[in-house]
């Protein structure tokens, strides 16, 4: 990263975020919780895949959960063999392999769990096959310019799919219950605290070597292009871009995200199930977005970690409460702050700010909002 | 013979299936048919739609108490008085939410799918509060049970009976207002070209709304129909909606003649299949072949040509 393609303001968002993160809430916080947040800061990656292909480059998807899913059933297999040794597994009828396979008369391992018995082979598998099963849904939908509506509605369909085909193949997935039980990793047990403190500093790290990254696609002229798709699609493909390649490759770098998201989810939370795949987390996962506001990374993150913060408040204490509160939280959003926090941060705090702070010439980079106006300026 | 089946035995199966599946057929064509007419006239993606089913659900359950309890000697007839509060109080719903919610975000189609998916939690919640998480189901008088035997094999329920005509009927009626009636050539009008549309003096707000309403209300009947083949439960719409939707998005969005035909394609396929498949290998294949169908013809199977 250079001067310019990260600008002070950047800088100072990303380390404020990084201090809170790795150094404010583990102080703060007891290790259930600290686990919790955890938890909550894998939906982070998807929420970062989602700015940069939603709210950059308009594409909605309502198949995050897929990608999430598959990532962590990607570590959960790795995970579930490494746990499956003849040994521990010698009560059943086939020893060796993993138990609910046992229980549904499998005899053999099926061939795709076979690679899963390689570390190596799970950590590329983990942003790969959702980046792959991203690269034939969009190359599918978006070289025949099915975009919008359409495109949302197909990839619930997918999520759909998903969730049917793994609750129904019970012997290859674990059905309903998913993989559980998963003990260790090479050797090494991720159930004790220690374990979990050392897993969330190692999720925390990758959720900032992530945002980094984003924040760099963002800053480069790729990331223009995307918003550029956004705003005027025709005008960027009379330009000579072709269009479809930039959406296959922001839709798979957002399923990348969310299967590093889902590898880390199943190593903190030591199982993965399909509740975890399906139309409704699906939806939730853009909720966390949007609530953060869907064209900022940092409020994403933070909209992520104050949705799920909420969530789990209002579930111990008013259970009842916790489904209205959600619904009007998305319909508020949605209907009066188009960007979220961020976007309220942005157009309240900062002018506030900005007003405290004597006068300087800086080079801005152009809000959304401005490239909106600027945009519809031109169109006029 | 095919797994064990004589040819006969094939032919009352695939009858006796094929029936099924038109039973699922009606409910299907019932909340498509509204959500076509929402989705394919306003852009509005009604996340909330299988919960405005519900309502019509749970309309007929109260019908079926109020009736058993105090009219006891009506109860007969109880379900068609049923069917019409069930559309009043979807539509009325709708058209209170497009007043409220939709008609601000008519430019932002991808948001309208979050906002009513957050209306649609907390109609499930008011379910869940007033009705209980429990399943219900609703009481049929007894001229509605049983079946009539059209050969020794193929039997065939009386209720199913009932819910094709009902969705035949309410067809009829949807193609007449559409098509033949002077509302709903404004309804076409403002689809084609709103702006010209409201140039030549047609109120579009009105339309939109009593359209988003007529939507609600259809998905209402959907509702009724609903309680003779499975039991209401507040979450109980939310399983039937992205069904819906791939119906919706197969047929051609724009188009009833599509709406109903890819009803009847999905759920037919779906009900045969389920006889020799497990019911979720069925849904699965199902599914994947109209995604996989959608992905060579995006449009739908029929289109309905319209300048943009």
């Amino acid at each position: 990263m250079t001067e310019s393609t990260f600008s002070r303001k950047d800088l100072i968002g990303v380390l404020t975020f990084a201090a809170l993160i790795l150094v404010v809430l583990p102080m703060a916080l007891d290790p259930f919780r600290l686990n919790l947040v955890g938890k909550y800061l894998t939906y982070g990656f998807v929420a970062l895949g989602l700015v940069l292909s939603w709210g950059d480059a308009g594409i909605l998807s309502l198949g995050q959960g897929i990608f999430f899913g598959l990532g962590g059933y990607c570590m959960a297999m790795f995970l579930k063999l490494e746990a499956s040794t003849p040994a521990a597994t010698k009560i059943q009828s086939t020893p060796g392999i993993p138990d609910f396979m046992d229980w549904n008369q499998l005899t053999a391992l099926p061939w795709f769990w076979r690679p899963f018995h390689s570390l190596a082979f799970t950590i590329a598998a983990v942003p790969l096959v959702p980046a792959l099963l991203a690269f034939v849904i969009g190359l599918a939908m978006f070289k025949r310019r099915v975009g919008g509506t359409y495109f949302a509605i197909i990839t619930q369909a997918i999520a759909a799919i998903l969730t049917i085909l793994i609750i129904g193949q019970q012997g290859y997935t674990g059905g309903v219950n998913g993989i559980t039980d998963l003990r260790t990793l090479l050797g090494w047990d991720i159930r004790t605290d220690h374990a979990k403190l050392v897993l969330y500093f190692i999720s925390g790290g990758l959720l900032i070597a992530c945002l980094v990254a984003a924040q760099t696609v963002r800053r480069s002229k790729l990331g223009r292009i995307l918003l550029a798709m956004r705003e005027r699609e025709d005008r960027v493909r009379f330009s000579g871009y072709d269009v479809a390649n930039f959406k296959i490759f922001v839709f798979c770098v957002a399923a990348a995200l969310a299967g590093i998201g889902g590898a880390m989810f199943t190593l903190q939370v030591g199982f993965m199930s399909p509740s975890f795949v399906g139309i409704v987390p699906s939806i939730e996962l853009v909720i966390f977005a949007a609530v953060g506001g869907r064209s900022s990374l940092l409020g994403a993150l933070y909209g992520t970690l104050l949705v799920n913060w909420a969530k789990t408040t209002f579930s111990e204490d008013l259970p009842q409460l916790w489904l209205l509160a959600m619904g009007a939280m998305f319909i508020a959003v949605v209907v009066l702050f188009p960007n979220g926090l961020a976007g309220l941060v942005q157009d309240r705090l900062a002018p506030l700010l900005a007003r405290l702070r004597p006068q300087r010439p800086e080079l801005q980079q152009v809000a959304p909002a401005a490239v909106d106006a600027s945009n519809q300026g031109v169109a006029r | 013979m095919f797994m064990g089946y004589s040819l006969g035995d094939l032919g009352s199966i695939l009858a006796m299936q094929g029936f099924a599946g038109l039973v699922l057929f009606s409910v299907f064509v019932l909340m498509a048919l509204g959500l076509a007419i929402i989705f394919g006239q306003m852009g509005v993606i009604n996340m909330a739609h299988g919960e405005f089913m519900i309502l019509g659900a749970y309309v007929t359950f109260l019908c079926s108490r109020l009736f058993a309890a105090y009219l006891p000697g009506a109860f007969a007839v109880y379900f068609f008085l049923a069917i019409i509060l069930a559309f009043c109080a979807s539509g009325l719903l709708g058209m209170a939410v497009e007043w409220a919610l939709i008609r601000h975000l008519y430019k932002r189609p991808l948001d309208t799918l979050l906002a009513t998916w957050g209306l649609s939690l907390i109609l499930q919640q008011v379910y869940r509060s007033i009705f209980g998480a429990r399943e219900v189901g609703v009481e049929l008088p007894g001229w509605m049970m049983g079946s009539t035997h059209l050969t020794s094999q193929i039997e065939i329920p009386i209720n199913g009976l009932i819910v094709m005509a009902l969705t035949t009927l309410i067809t009829l009626a949807v193609y007449l207002l559409i098509f033949r009636a002077g509302w709903g050539r404004q309804v076409r009008a403002v689809t084609q070209n709103r702006a010209m549309a409201s140039a030549v003096g047609i109120d579009t707000e009105r339309v939109d709304r009593l359209t988003y309403g007529l939507g609600c209300g259809i998905a209402g009947v959907a509702g009724s129909a609903f309680t003779m083949i499975g039991s209401t439960s507040p979450t109980a719409g939310q399983l039937y909606i992205v069904d819906t939707f791939l119906v919706v998005v197969f047929g051609g969005a724009q188009s009833l003649i599509g709406t109903i035909a890819s009803a009847f394609t999905i759920s037919q396929a779906r009900s045969t299949m389920e006889f020799f498949l497990s019911g979720s290998m069925a849904q699965v294949l199902v599914l994947l072949s109209v995604v996989g169908i959608l992905m060579l013809r995006p449009q739908g199977l029929f289109v309905l040509k319209i300048r943009r």
